[in-house]
């Protein structure tokens, strides 16, 4: 344990180094300290009383974070580097106890330490990850052989998923519309105030933000890879956000940022400490709403939850948070690769508590069937062709259970083209 | 600006206005003063990080300068415009005059009264004054960096006049509510601030310094439903603004103190969904009461 006190005391030089040194197991705990952000804690600590915890304690938590998220790691990492000391200034509230957090990683829990006293600076917790192997394992494309998968990759990076258009607040240039006096007077002015001709202005439009939610749980194993690949070409959009589910709510759009579909997926994988756990589809997508949703991603958005609808929790709280979504939300699409399959219904408990405030069902097992998902989420009406159900006629529709069941590992598997697309 | 040497004395400041504030953002405040850096607060609606700005340019005697974000919001209505009309009428008086120097009359066309200057040039210009760029997530990402380049050298440049530098930088807050993720380029040149809810005492504090006028037995047990509501799992937990009107709702009702059955009765200047109102309902008040009662 480094004593702030001490250091403090020995001068500048060794206060400094204690500083930066505690900056670099910030960021090796995933606090995304810069070296800019350094700087300012410097010039804060020396605005500050650098001897004083608390003032350093404040000075690197205004400066080196900059997300909620980050407080978490950030209280832990200072409680590790300067020892808890005399009771931490305030202990951070980053987020009300009783609902889920959000993607801690695992090792750096457990390397929480016990007994702050003595012995060197506690390795940081570094945030460490299923190594890659296990994760590559966990995310086997079942079925394909690396020609077929290496060319499954190639198509779905090629995608792009626009949100259905709507009026914006804003007037553009335009050929028709109403008079915009603004450019009409500048025109008038530069011919010396002589008539000209009248500009026009008319409201422009955008397309809305688009959410995908992607189920990453063991049911959905086979499929996590395409459909993650499918989320980055989408990504490449401004206005999509992605969230992965499982048994916890990780936001990856930033991972999914790289250019490179390859780095993306290893950087996602990195983040995603849940794959192929179980699915609590509705108390995360409870989590979603509450931190992400309500807030304004989904209001007016379409959200895209790419599941199979194989809950784990209470399928009553499910519904309750879809029929939330639906309110808030201005389309809700739901992808599910196993309707594709001969005598499918809806009969996993959460899937048919979904399908009331589903505005379109659609299947996301093939190339096909996403390119059908790109164009409802542009906009198109629902399934021409690919064998849409009516969502809600199906609930009711009896048919053998078996076709809603978990696959046996190996057997599913995201097909090459629209090969394998159901006649 | 302000001669203050240490957090407490901001916080001493700031509390005479009646903004009561934790050590976090005491010394959030102090570093903006001091390193001229703009502070970044997010938290949930109500929880006061507008009402900072407001109490910052009270406890400096400086205006507020107000830049509320909105999709689609540009430099013209951030920044600067010209004054088209008036720029059109001066070259009509001009010609009326017989004015011939053409190029006299465009360099005055150019003037600095034809210039309309928006919240961001005016804090710019304001000298000392508190700028306060509300909501920064509804506004574009283009937007973004736009706001970064003024507020990190805190000049703009405007191509007929030349640039124009602060030679105080305003004091900054901006606030977001977490709708988008605010580039991290922006972020990392702020003082991060997250609010928290207050605890009970702090927030009995706060009720107490703004509505005198509530008898303190009432403004006790407000704050013990409260901070019990909060406690529940909600769709939207009650901000501080939601306890003073709730407080002062009661008050308006003649209360000086509240039973379950009135509780029940105002919730609705509290929880503002059905589904949380539902959720209340299943809450003892009675107990709440109790604990914090006699």
């Amino acid at each position: 344990m480094i004593g702030v006190t001490d250091t403090a005391a020995a001068g500048p030089p060794g206060a400094d180094a204690a500083l930066l040194g505690f900056a670099r197991a910030l960021r090796a705990a995933g606090v995304g300290a810069s070296a800019e952000r350094v700087h300012a804690f410097l010039r804060a600590v020396d605005a500050l009383r650098p001897g004083v915890r608390d003032d350093v304690y404040w000075a690197g938590r205004l400066t080196l974070c900059g997300d909620r998220d980050d407080l978490e790691r950030y209280e832990r990492v200072f409680a590790a580097y300067f020892g808890t000391g005399e009771a931490p200034p305030r202990p951070v509230r980053t987020a009300p106890p009783p609902r889920l957090g959000l993607v801690v990683r695992e090792a750096a829990v457990a390397a929480r330490p016990d007994g702050p006293e003595d012995g060197p600076p506690q390795g940081p917790p570094a945030a460490s990850l299923a190594s890659s192997v296990e994760v590559l394992r966990h995310r086997d494309v079942a079925g394909l052989d690396p020609a077929e998968r290496a060319q499954v990759r190639r198509l779905l990076a090629a995608f792009s998923l626009r949100g259905e258009l709507r009026r914006t607040a804003r007037r553009r240039p335009s050929r028709r519309g109403d008079v915009d006096p603004h450019r009409t007077v500048r025109e008038l002015l530069r011919r010396g105030g002589e008539p000209a001709l009248l500009r026009r202005h008319a409201r422009a439009e955008r397309p809305r933000r688009v959410v995908l939610l992607v189920d990453v749980s063991g049911s959905m194993a086979p499929y996590a890879d395409a459909l993650l690949r499918f989320a980055h070409a989408a990504a490449r959009g401004r206005r999509t956000e992605v969230f992965t589910i499982g048994t916890r709510l990780t936001r990856v759009t930033r991972e999914l940022s790289h250019r490179d579909p390859d780095l993306a997926m290893a950087a996602v994988a990195e983040a995603v400490p849940d794959w192929r756990g179980g699915t609590r589809l509705g108390e995360l997508l409870r989590e979603f709403l509450d931190r992400w949703g309500q807030r304004g991603m989904a209001r007016g958005a379409v959200v895209v939850l790419l599941s199979d609808g194989w809950e784990r929790g209470d399928p009553q709280l499910l519904a309750g948070q879809m029929r939330r979504l639906h309110r808030l939300a201005h389309r809700v699409v739901w992808a599910n690769p196993r309707k594709a399959r001969p005598g499918y219904a809806p009969l996993a408990a959460g899937m048919a508590a979904a399908l009331p405030s589903v505005d379109a069902f659609v299947e996301g097992h093939s190339l096909a069937s996403l390119e059908h998902l790109a164009a409802v989420v542009r906009g198109a009406e629902s399934a021409p062709g690919t064998g849409g159900a009516t969502p809600g006629r199906d609930v009711s529709a009896a048919a053998p259970a078996s076709g809603d069941r978990e696959p046996a590992p190996g057997t599913a598997s995201v097909p090459a083209g629209a090969r394998a697309r159901p006649p | 600006m302000l001669p203050v040497d240490s957090p407490e004395q901001v916080r001493a400041r700031l509390e005479e206005t009646g903004y009561l504030l934790d050590d976090g953002l005491a010394v959030a405040c102090y570093l903006a003063l001091r390193l001229h850096r703009p502070v970044f607060c997010e938290g949930d609606a109500g929880v006061g990080k507008t009402a900072l700005a407001s109490a910052l340019a009270e406890a400096l005697g400086a205006p507020l300068i107000r830049l509320q974000c909105h999709e689609g919001i540009d430099a013209s209505q951030a920044l600067y415009d010209w004054d088209f009309p008036r720029q059109l009428l001066h070259l009509r008086a001009a010609e009326a005059a017989g004015v011939k120097d053409a190029d006299r009359l465009e360099r005055e066309l150019y003037d600095r009264r034809f210039l309309v200057a928006r919240p961001l040039l005016r804090a710019l210009q304001t000298q000392p004054s508190v700028l306060l760029v509300d909501e920064i997530d509804r506004a574009d990402d283009e937007f973004e960096a736009f706001l970064l380049e003024v507020l990190s050298e805190f000049q703009v440049t405007i191509p007929e006049l030349g640039t124009l530098r602060a030679e105080v930088p305003p004091v900054v807050v901006l606030t977001s509510n977490r709708t988008r993720e605010v580039h991290d380029a922006l972020k990392r040149r702020c003082l991060y601030h997250w609010f928290d809810h207050p605890g009970f005492a702090r927030e009995l504090a706060i009720v107490r310094r703004r509505l005198p006028e509530v008898s303190s037995r009432l403004a006790e047990q407000v704050t013990a439903l409260v901070q019990a509501l909060r406690a529940q799992d909600l769709l939207k937990p009650p901000g501080v603004a939601e306890t003073l009107d709730w407080a002062r709702a009661l008050d308006a009702l003649g209360a000086n103190e509240v039973d379950a059955e009135l509780a029940v009765a105002t919730l609705g200047s509290v929880l503002k969904y059905r589904e949380d109102t539902e959720r209340a309902r299943g809450l003892d008040f009675a107990a709440v009461l109790a604990g914090r009662g006699a």
